[in-house]
């Protein structure tokens, strides 16, 4: 029998009404089912590998690979082991998402404010535009700039050529290459002094001006730093730097730093699909600043450019940078659709050929899924770090 | 002294004057908008020399220069326009892939069906919501499969399959495509299920009637779906590898929306739930699959998956994409079924709880309605996202639309130095077309504010 | 609506469908025909025409398969696959047999629990070129472009054909032999790479096809042949002896022309192929007639070499190493007795 004086228990029904012990129940059931499924994956998993003679474990990355990749940041040849084809994958994934998302904040900014232009034609443009990349598929986009506009270029002997230092053709864009002879080192020396130098002198005389007014001619003291000073090294030196100009011989140009179409147009898709929606969430970000703001500026006297710059950007910033970061997250995550036109980014190096030629499928689709999942949680920690930040110096 | 009117004093206002002829009318939005400094006449000349570059090329090419007859290449070769007569000979292999062309009246069918159920559901004002709902997202699904591949599944065994020699009940042969094997043992196993229920039920010593009910309803149904897709119909079977161009791309997109959405909602609910391990389940579903991209998804599911099922059972190639596909959509549904949730103040759930709803009833009938009013324009974002996605299903060999326009490229019959653009031309349209009609709907229904009635 | 979940839980936690095994000739016989795995497109080896009719010399074997059990070459269903869901296919046992160019190789026929069972094709990776880059031999390929398919041993081959001559060389891999020979046409590599009777099949895909020129140069052993699971020794017997069987018959000189008189011949070699004495098709599990079935509905290998590959054909393929032993090259076959 229940006690009935016990105000606080509820009255004794069956356990199927009861709100706790169906809690447990769902839950043990859940675990139960995530159990037995995980555990028939595993055993099917054993029994499978075994009967198709899989070979399992990590042992591979040691094992040669055998195939030639295209681009490749660091050393690579055939004989170079899966590990290696590993990283350099995973290198010209960091690569081209790297240039994208600057590429892409950069044109996106610019759109997006372009949208609220006052003028008609400039805003209606920049609209088509968000609309059309935005409703076209990515790797729609991405073949079309492989196969429609890259692929139509002449071939390597009617190359178009830019007065013979650089040429366009369907093998890509070949550049001069610089050649660094003894001093080089000595001219970098001084131009990354001159930057770290230009960017604490930036820092001084915003500090300065916020607490005296007064202006300090940074621009004019950054160009010498970083132009001027690095010139007189290099001239001192004896111009340690040349240009490699690259020359047609035999099939192809050697010589001079190409660029392979492959890259430049997942890069060039990439870019204009991001941003697209870069645009819309400025233009949002914008608009949500209240437009007495802007008002407020014009009648302290600030001309547009200041007021976009100093008033209106940086509160648009807080709106604009979480979905920013969910942008960034699909570019880098959106370049694996390099699988679609043979750009050895990290998933077709791994995903792709390596799984093809060794055949262990679980670990290697793991491990291409954490590392797009880890680069995923340190992107979003990073935006997330610079989001606190910013939101700090709200009052 | 008479005092004469000196003063003259107005009476009543004076007309007013049209505004000077430079800031009204047409002139006005001109100088107001296109001239009014030198930076405004600059983005102004910019943006007419961007038009005059990219405009006229292009109705040139679509239009003006454009072949619009012929059997061949060789009607397309002269031109710098679009090759039209390219579009209409794939037409078959854009909009059915391989299906067997006399067959393609069962894609017609499925895809005339779809539109019937579709637009009444979209259309706000339109009567009989529910009945709709239910038709499209239940019916229609089970209607379509059985067209689209034919129907007539094999079904053996159901859950008795593992005694021995069960197989042989029915022998060799199937009535109506139904094999006596399979249905006997569902039967037995239904009434087996049900009293194991009852008798689960009875223990714990709650109400059995509702119980034996509610699991009766269920196996009723699944024999109802079980039935529409076991039985002979006499379609000809059309293999899944057949299929190709916007089928396939319409089948992906469909199904994951159909499946994902109901998936969204319980993982949502599973996100909010105050149970620690449902969360923690859910949380990692969701945090998984949005922070992989899909194609690793695909990848997961096409060569993966198959070693996680016991030997000698397959699955369809676009079984096991459709799976990645969804699940993969269903947690970024999810999310955006979450931010309806949390929007919705807690006194909607005091109040429900105040009148002594259940947890489903208050989710069923108080809390989801509105939530998923509020996210509408958030779920057909997510549709829209899925619909350009069914795209990479390409990079696992399965040829959806695009896919069959790239194959269409390598034809030599139509081997032309415009075949390319007149293909993207093409394809770029129709995805636009769908997209663009899915963002503006989502618009229109955000602007209309239709809360409530859409349900 | 909880009680309604939970039940749902339990029956999608035990509703697993399975599937009885058993030998796979019993279960072809059963089904009523034969699941056969081939290439998605490769001119004279598999390919479907406008209706969908499949033909090809991969093709042509599972159909005299079909031909020597059901007696019907119609009754055998073709199953399009890449080289990448090759395998898998067949390990999962969705195909019975996989009849798709594929190179028998020893890593192949052991780590993946799946058997070569004879040789139809033999084949090596060879280049093609433009004409207009007037390359005569591979060993003047130094510093060129070279267009390959990725997962597939010629990627291997042809890194290893290079790094051996010192010669400098670039590779781009595509995913489908489509995406390589489309790159190769738009100029994006130098030079194609595959198994040469592949290069003639791709060939036909060129829109001038006549601007381009395959080198003598063969850089690999590339023996085609169709491949079973594991583990059915009756059903390997089967596919094996098909091959063999085809290979006997145009030595013995019998053609689907002239297998009426030859029913009758004396020669015992004769007889014994054609069943006329002994019970060796009942040994495989097959009628005493089987390779009269074949001959019949299908052909000899030479008549099924001539029809897709060879003079009868497109592709034209010089016959080479495929010829008969007795007559130059090295197709062999054990006798049947």
């Amino acid at each position: 029998m229940v006690d009935r004086r016990d105000g606080a228990r509820p009255p004794a029904g069956s356990l199927v009404n009861d709100p706790r012990a169906r809690a447990i129940a769902v839950q043990l059931l859940l675990i139960a089912a995530v159990v037995a499924v995980g555990w028939s994956f595993v055993q099917n998993a054993r029994v499978n590998l075994e009967a198709r003679g899989i070979a399992t474990g990590f042992g591979f990355f040691e094992q040669t690979a055998g195939f030639g990749i295209t681009q490749s940041l660091i050393e690579y040849s055939e004989t170079s082991s899966y590990g290696r084809a590993f990283l350099v994958g995973l290198l010209n994934t960091m690569l081209v998402s790297g240039i994208g998302v600057v590429l892409a904040t950069v044109l996106g900014f610019a759109v997006g404010i372009a949208r609220l232009s006052s003028n008609f034609l400039l805003a209606r443009i920049a609209g088509a535009y968000v609309e059309l990349v935005r409703n076209l598929p990515l790797l729609f986009q991405i073949f079309f700039w492989y196969i429609a506009v890259l692929g139509t270029l002449p071939g390597p002997r009617q190359s178009l050529s830019f007065f013979g230092i650089a040429y366009l053709n369907n093998r890509g864009v070949i550049l001069p290459e610089p050649n660094f002879a003894e001093g080089a080192g000595l001219v970098g020396i001084v131009l990354l002094a001159g930057v770290a130098l230009s960017i604490a002198v930036h820092i001084w005389a915003r500090r300065r001006q916020a607490a005296t007014g007064k202006l300090f001619p940074r621009g004019r003291l950054a160009l010498i730093l970083i132009l001027g000073f690095p010139l007189v090294a290099f001239f001192a030196t004896g111009a340690p730097i040349s240009f490699g100009y690259p020359e047609l011989r035999g099939f192809n140009f050697v010589g001079g730093f190409r660029v392979i179409p492959e890259f430049a147009a997942l890069l060039v898709a990439l870019v204009t699909y991001t941003a697209g929606f870069i645009a819309e969430i400025v233009r949002a970000g914008i608009l949500a600043v209240a437009r007495g703001q802007t008002e407020a500026a014009y009648s302290l006297g600030l001309r547009p450019g200041p007021t976009l710059r100093l008033v209106v950007v940086p509160q648009a910033l807080r709106v604009i940078v979480p979905p920013l970061t969910s942008q960034y997250l699909n570019l880098t995550k959106n370049s694996s659709l390099a699988a679609g036109i043979g750009y050895p980014d990290f998933f077709y190096v791994f995903a792709g050929t390596t799984l093809n030629q060794t055949g262990q499928a679980i670990e290697i689709i793991a491990i291409t899924m954490a590392v797009y999942l880890v680069i995923s949680l340190v992107t979003s920690g990073l935006m997330n770090w610079y989001n606190r930040r910013k939101a700090l110096v709200e009052r | 002294m008479t005092t004469a009117p000196t003063a003259f004093v107005r009476r009543e206002f004076a007309p007013a004057l049209p505004p000077p002829l430079a800031t009204a009318g047409w002139l006005g939005f001109l100088r107001e908008h296109l001239f009014s400094g030198f930076l405004n006449i600059t983005m102004t000349v910019f943006s007419l020399a961007l038009i005059a570059l990219l405009l006229p090329p292009m109705i040139r090419f679509l239009f003006i220069d454009a072949v619009w007859e012929g059997s061949d290449r060789e009607a397309c070769l002269a031109t710098s326009g679009a090759c039209w007569p390219f579009v209409r000979a794939k037409f078959g292999q854009f909009v059915y892939g391989f299906y067997p062309a006399a067959e393609r009246w069962r894609p017609n069918l499925v895809y005339a069906l779809g539109a019937i159920l579709l637009v009444p559901l979209l259309v706000p004002a339109a009567p009989l919501k529910r009945l709709n709902a239910i038709l499209f997202f239940a019916v229609y699904p089970v209607v379509a499969f059985v067209l689209l591949t034919g129907g007539d599944l094999d079904l053996r065994v159901f859950l008795l399959g593992r005694i021995p020699r069960w197989d042989a009940l029915s022998g060799p042969g199937a009535i109506l495509g139904l094999r006596l094997s399979f249905w006997i043992d569902y039967l037995i196993s239904a009434l087996l299920l049900i009293t194991l229920a009852v008798g689960i039920a009875r223990l714990l010593g709650a109400e059995a009637r509702g119980i034996a009910l509610a699991a009766l309803a269920i196996f009723v149904l699944f024999d109802i779906v079980l039935l529409a897709v076991d039985l002979n119909f006499g379609l000809a079977p059309v293999e899944t590898r057949l299929w190709g161009g916007l089928l396939i791309t319409l089948v992906v997109a469909v199904t994951g929306i159909v499946v994902s959405l109901p998936l969204g909602i319980l993982l949502a609910l599973g996100r909010r739930s105050e149970m620690p391990f449902v969360r923690f389940c859910s949380v990692i579903f969701i945090e998984f699959w949005r922070g992989v991209p899909l194609i690793t998804v695909l990848y997961f599911a096409s060569y993966m998956l198959p070693l996680f099922l016991p030997t000698g059972i397959s699955f369809d190639g676009l079984l096991r994409v459709l799976v990645g596909v969804t699940l993969f959509a269903a947690a970024y549904m999810a999310e955006v079924v979450r931010g309806g949730l949390q929007a919705i103040p807690k006194g909607q759930y005091e109040g429900a709880m105040a009148v002594g709803l259940g947890y489903w009833q208050t989710m069923g009938l108080i809390i989801l309605p509105q939530a998923l009013t509020l996210v509408i324009p958030g779920i057909v974002n997510t549709f829209i996202g899925l619909f350009k996605d069914t795209t990479l299903v390409l990079i696992v060999a399965i040829f959806d639309f695009l896919g069959q326009l790239r194959a269409a490229f390598t034809d030599p019959n139509w081997a032309t130095p415009v075949t390319l653009y007149t293909g993207f031309a093409f394809a770029g349209m129709v995805y636009f077309v769908f997209c663009y009609g899915m963002s503006r709907y989502s618009l229109f229904l955000e602007r209309r504010g239709a809360i409530g009635k859409l349900r | 609506m909880k009680r309604v979940l939970s039940t749902l839980v339990l029956v999608a936690g035990v509703g697993a469908f399975s599937a009885a095994h058993a030998a796979v000739l019993d279960q072809v016989k059963a089904k009523g025909f034969v699941q056969c795995g081939v290439s998605q497109g490769l001119p004279g080896f598999s390919s479907p025409d406008d209706k969908g009719a499949w033909t090809g010399l991969d093709v042509d074997i599972c159909r005299a398969l079909a031909a020597a059990i059901f007696d019907d070459p119609e009754k055998v269903k073709f199953t399009p696959l890449s080289a990448k869901d090759r395998f898998t296919a067949l390990q999962s046992g969705e195909i019975d047999v996989l009849s798709r160019n594929t190179t028998w190789t020893l890593d192949r026929d052991t780590k993946m629990g799946l058997n070569f069972t004879a040789v139809t094709y033999y084949d090596g990776q060879g280049f093609m070129v433009k004409k207009a880059l007037k390359v005569n031999s591979a060993l003047e390929l130094s510093g060129a472009t070279v267009c390959t398919q990725t997962g597939t041993t010629t990627e291997l081959n042809v890194a290893d054909f290079f790094r051996a001559n010192k010669m400098k060389y670039e590779v781009v891999a595509f995913a489908t032999a489509d995406e390589t020979i489309k790159a190769y046409e738009a100029g994006r590599c130098d030079v194609f790479t595959s198994d040469v009777s592949q290069l003639y099949a791709q060939r036909l895909k060129l829109a001038k096809a006549d601007d381009h020129m395959i080198l003598r140069d063969v850089i690999s052993k590339e023996p085609l042949g169709p491949m079973v699971r594991h583990g059915d020794d009756q059903w390997f017997d089967v596919v094996k002896w098909t091959v063999f069987a085809l290979v006997n018959a145009e030595e013995l000189g019998v053609t689907t022309k002239n297998l009426a008189e030859m029913m009758k011949s004396t020669n015992p070699e004769v007889k014994r192929l054609l069943g006329t004495e002994g019970a060796l098709g009942q040994a495989l599990g097959l009628t005493n007639d089987w390779v009269a079935r074949m001959i019949k509905r299908v052909g000899n290998y030479g008549e099924i070499y001539d029809r897709n590959v060879g003079p009868g054909s497109r592709l034209n393929i010089e016959r080479g190493l495929n010829k008969l032993w007795s007559k130059g090259g090295i197709m062999y076959a054990p006798p049947i007795r």
